[in-house]
C-alpha cells in the first residue's frame, strides 16, 4: 500500500470522526446526536481495520471491528429506547426541552 | 479458574430468566446476594485457591484473566457494594417487574466489573466497561421518570464519547505494535524501539476516555445528574463502584502495569486530580439536594485517588488503592443513608430534613461516621488513606500538591458540616413527628459499612501483618 | 493506478456522505446519508481484505441501524414542515464553520507523508482463527452485551402495564 494512499485513508477517517464529534456536541436533537455518534463509530471501525491491515494483522483488526459493531449497536438500541421514553414524557426530542437537570 | 467470576454470574443470569414467571421475588434477590458475597469471599481467599488450575471442559478456552492484589481489593469492593445495592433496592423498588429486571441488570453489571478487573487487554477492557455502562444506562432509567431518562441519556452520550477515545487509543496500539495486551504495550514502551511516542500517545488518548468515564474535572458534567436522578439502589451502585471500576481502576492498572512512573503521565494526573478535588468540593458546598451534594463530593474524592497516582511511586499506588477501597465503602454508606432518608421523607432536599438525625438515630450516626471518614478524621479508615496520599506526594517531591490535598480536606469537612447542620443535627421540626427509623434493608448495610470503616481505621496499624494486607497491595512499605 | 483511483473516489464519497448526514435538513435524509456512509465503509473494508467485518458492517450498520433510526423517527415524528424551515435557518448559523474547518484539517493532514507499507504482509492471519484462539473473552463480552441489550428492550420499550401491582 503506497504512503500517499495511507495518508488519504487517515485523512478521511479523521475528517469523518471530527464531523461526527462536532455534530454530537453542537446539535440539540437527541436523534441527531446519536447519528453523530454512529459517524464516529464508522470512522473508528475503518481505522481499526486499516491499522490491522498495515501491521499485517488483518484477523486481529477484523475481530476487534466485529466486537465493536456488536457493542455499539446495543448502545444505539438503548439510546433509542431512552429517546422514545423521553418523547413519551415531553412529546419533544430536543435537548432544549430537557434542561431540567443542569450539569 | 478465574473464568468462573464471569461465567457463573452469566449462567445464573440466563437460568434466572428462562423461567422467571414461576420464581418468587426472593430468588433473584438471593442470587445477587450470593454472587456478590462470593466475590467478597473469593476475593479474600484468592491466594489459597488453585487459581491457575484448568476446569476440564473449559481448558481449550483462553480468556487470559489474571489476578493480583489490586484485583482482590476490587473484587471485595464490588461484592460489598453489589450486596448493599441489592438490599436497598429490595426496599425501595415497589413493582415486581422492575425488581426482577433490576436484579438481572445488577448481575450484568457484576459480570462487566468482574471481567474488567480480571482481564489484561486494552480492547477487552473497553468491551467489559461497555457491558457495565450499558447496564448502568438501563438501571438509571429503570423507573422511566423523565429526570432519570435525561440523566441516563447524558451519561450514555458522554460514555460513548469516552469509548470512542478509548478505541482510538486501541487503534493506534494496533497500528504501532499490532497487539493490545497490557504486557505487550508495557514491553514496547520500555524497550523503546519503533515509535514509542505514538504508542505513548495511544495510551494517553485511552486515558482521556477513562477520565470521562471516571467523571474527572473537566469531564464531570454528566455525573451529578446521573447519580441524583437514579433510583436509590442504583445510586449506591453507581457512586460506590461503577464509576470507580470504569474510570479509576483502569488508571491504577495502567499506572501500575503499563506506564510505570512516567513523568508526563504523573503531571496530567496531578493536574486533573487537583482540579477535581477543588471543583468538586466547592460545588458540593452550594448544593441543597443531598444526592447532588454527595455526587460532587464523589468527584472531589476521586480527585484524591488520581492525585495519589500522580505521585508516580509505589507508595502513591498503594495510597490510591486504599483510598479507593475506603471511598467505595463510605460513599456507598452515604448513598444508602440518603436512600433511607428518602424512603421516610420522600425527598432528598436537605432543607426539608432539619433535625432528622434525632428521628433516625442509626442513619444519623452512620452518616456521621462516613462523613468523618471522608474528611480524613482519625481514627476512621479515610484518615489513613489520606495520610498515605499526603505522604506519597511529599516523598515524591510534590510538596505543593500535598499541601493542596490537606487544605482541601478542610473543605471536605466544611461541606459535610454544612450537610450535617442542615439535615441531621438540631431540633426536629414538628412536621417530622411521625418519622421513624428506616427499615432493616437500609440499616443493615449501613451498619455493616460503618463497622468496616471503623474497624479498618482502628486496626490499620496491624493491617500490614494481617491477612488483609492485600488492601495495601501486600507491599512491605515503611513510612 | 486504476485501483487507486477507485479507492480515492470511495474515500472522498465517504467524507461527503458523512458531511451530508450532518448538514441534511430533514432527519430522514440524514438517516439515508448515514446508511450510504455505512455502505461505503463496507466497500472500503472489502478493499482492505476484511470481508467478514465488511459483511457485519453492511448487515448490522447499514441494515439494522437504519431500521432502528427509521423506527425512532416514525414513532416520535420529531419535525413538521414549519419546524424544518426554522431549524434549517438555525442549522446554517450552527454549522457553517464545519465545512471550512474540515477543509483546513484535510489539507493539513494531506501534507503528512507516510512510508509505503508492503502489501504482502496482509492476510497473514485469519479472523476466525483470531476470534477463536486469542479473543475468547471478547466473545464472552459480546454475549453479555447482547443479554444487556435484551434487558434494555424489555425495560425501555415495553409499555408499562397500568394495573400492575
Amino acid at each position: 500500500m503506497s504512503g500517499e494512499l495511507i495518508t488519504l485513508y487517515v485523512t478521511a477517517i479523521v475528517l469523518v470522526a471530527v464531523t461526527g464529534l462536532y455534530y454530537l456536541l453542537v446539535t440539540t436533537s437527541l436523534i441527531r446526536a446519536v447519528i453523530g455518534l454512529e459517524l464516529v463509530t464508522k470512522s473508528i471501525t475503518l481505522g481499526l481495520i486499516l491499522a490491522g491491515r498495515l501491521t499485517g494483522k488483518v484477523g486481529l483488526g477484523q475481530a476487534l471491528a466485529i466486537t465493536l459493531i456488536v457493542v455499539e449497536v446495543v448502545v444505539l438500541v438503548v439510546a433509542v429506547g431512552l429517546i422514545l421514553l423521553a418523547h413519551r414524557h415531553t412529546n419533544k426530542v430536543d435537548t432544549r426541552d430537557l434542561r431540567s437537570i443542569k450539569g | 479458574m478465574l473464568t468462573l467470576f464471569v461465567l457463573v454470574p452469566l449462567l445464573v443470569l440466563l437460568l434466572l430468566n428462562i423461567s422467571w414467571r414461576a420464581l418468587p421475588r426472593i430468588v433473584p434477590q438471593a442470587a445477587v446476594l450470593v454472587l456478590g458475597f462470593a466475590d467478597v469471599v473469593f476475593g479474600l481467599a484468592l491466594p489459597t485457591l488453585p487459581v491457575n488450575s484448568e476446569i476440564p471442559v473449559l481448558s481449550e478456552l483462553h480468556f487470559g484473566l489474571v489476578a493480583d492484589d489490586l484485583t482482590r481489593v476490587f473484587l471485595v469492593s464490588i461484592g460489598l457494594v453489589i450486596c448493599a445495592a441489592a438490599f436497598v433496592n429490595q426496599e425501595s423498588m415497589t413493582t415486581e417487574r422492575a425488581h426482577r429486571n433490576f436484579c438481572s441488570l445488577l448481575l450484568v453489571s457484576l459480570i462487566g466489573m468482574n471481567g474488567a478487573v480480571l482481564l489484561s487487554d486494552f480492547f477487552s477492557l473497553y468491551v467489559f466497561l461497555e457491558v457495565t455502562a450499558i447496564a448502568s444506562f438501563i438501571l438509571i432509567a429503570i423507573e422511566r421518570g423523565i429526570f432519570a431518562v435525561e440523566g441516563a441519556f447524558r451519561y450514555l452520550l458522554l460514555s460513548a464519547v469516552a469509548a470512542m477515545f478509548m478505541l482510538t487509543g486501541v487503534g493506534l496500539m494496533v497500528f504501532t505494535i499490532g497487539d493490545t495486551t497490557f504486557s505487550a504495550v508495557h514491553e514496547s514502551l520500555t524497550i523503546a524501539n519503533g515509535s514509542p511516542l505514538l504508542l505513548k500517545m495511544a495510551v494517553g488518548i485511552f486515558i482521556i476516555g477513562l477520565f470521562i468515564k471516571g467523571g474527572l474535572v473537566p469531564f464531570h458534567g454528566w455525573l451529578p445528574g446521573a447519580y441524583s436522578s437514579a433510583p436509590p439502589g442504583v445510586s449506591v451502585l453507581l457512586a460506590g463502584i461503577v464509576t470507580k471500576v470504569s474510570g479509576i481502576y483502569a488508571l491504577v492498572r495502567i499506572a501500575q502495569d503499563v506506564l510505570v512512573s512516567d513523568p508526563s503521565l504523573s503531571m496530567i494526573l496531578l493536574v486533573a486530580g487537583s482540579a477535581s478535588i477543588v471543583v468538586g468540593a466547592i460545588a458540593a458546598i452550594g448544593q441543597s439536594d443531598l444526592k447532588r451534594m454527595l455526587a460532587y463530593s464523589s468527584i472531589s474524592q476521586v480527585g484524591y485517588i488520581v492525585i495519589a497516582l500522580g505521585a508516580g511511586t509505589e507508595l502513591g499506588i498503594v495510597a490510591a488503592t486504599f483510598h479507593l477501597f475506603n471511598h467505595a465503602i463510605f460513599k456507598s454508606l452515604l448513598f444508602v443513608d440518603s436512600a433511607s432518608v428518602e424512603s421516610r421523607l420522600g425527598t432528598t432536599d436537605m432543607g426539608k430534613m432539619g433535625g432528622i438525625g434525632a428521628k433516625m438515630p442509626w442513619t444519623g450516626t452512620t452518616t456521621g461516621i462516613a462523613m468523618l471518614s471522608a474528611a480524613g478524621i482519625p481514627p476512621f479508615s479515610g484518615f489513613w488513606s489520606k495520610l498515605l496520599i499526603v505522604l506519597a506526594l511529599w516523598k515524591a517531591g510534590r510538596e505543593g500538591f500535598a499541601i493542596l490535598a490537606v487544605v482541601a480536606s478542610v473543605l471536605t469537612l466544611g461541606y459535610f458540616m454544612v450537610m450535617q447542620h442542615r439535615a441531621f443535627f438540631g431540633k426536629p421540626s414538628t412536621q417530622l413527628d411521625s418519622v421513624k427509623e428506616a427499615s432493616a434493608g437500609y440499616v443493615v448495610p449501613a451498619v455493616v459499612f460503618a463497622l468496616i470503616t471503623v474497624l479498618t481505621g482502628v486496626f490499620f496499624p496491624l493491617l500490614k501483618d494481617s491477612p488483609l494486607s492485600f488492601l495495601l497491595l501486600n507491599k512491605g512499605l515503611s513510612w | 493506478m486504476n485501483d487507486a483511483i477507485v479507492e480515492i473516489a470511495m474515500l472522498v464519497t465517504f467524507v461527503l456522505m458523512a458531511l451530508w448526514a450532518v448538514l441534511a435538513t430533514k432527519l430522514l435524509r440524514a438517516v439515508v446519508a448515514l446508511a450510504a456512509t455505512s455502505v461505503l465503509v463496507t466497500l472500503l473494508l472489502f478493499r482492505l481484505d476484511s470481508p467478514l467485518a465488511a459483511v457485519f458492517e453492511l448487515s448490522v450498520c447499514a441494515g439494522l441501524v437504519s431500521a432502528i433510526f427509521l423506527g425512532a423517527i416514525t414513532l416520535t415524528q420529531p419535525e413538521n414542515e414549519a419546524e424544518v424551515a426554522v431549524s434549517a435557518k438555525e442549522r446554517i448559523r450552527r454549522y457553517w464553520y464545519l465545512p471550512p474547518l474540515l477543509l483546513l484539517l484535510g489539507v493539513a493532514l494531506l501534507q503528512v507523508a507516510l512510508p509505503d507499507v508492503p502489501t504482502t504482509a496482509a492476510a497473514a492471519d485469519d479472523v476466525r482463527k483470531v476470534l477463536w484462539t486469542s479473543r475468547h473473552l471478547d466473545l464472552l463480552g459480546q454475549i453479555t452485551v447482547l443479554v444487556a441489550g435484551a434487558f434494555g428492550v424489555i425495560v425501555l420499550f415495553k409499555e408499562a402495564r397500568k394495573n400492575e401491582r
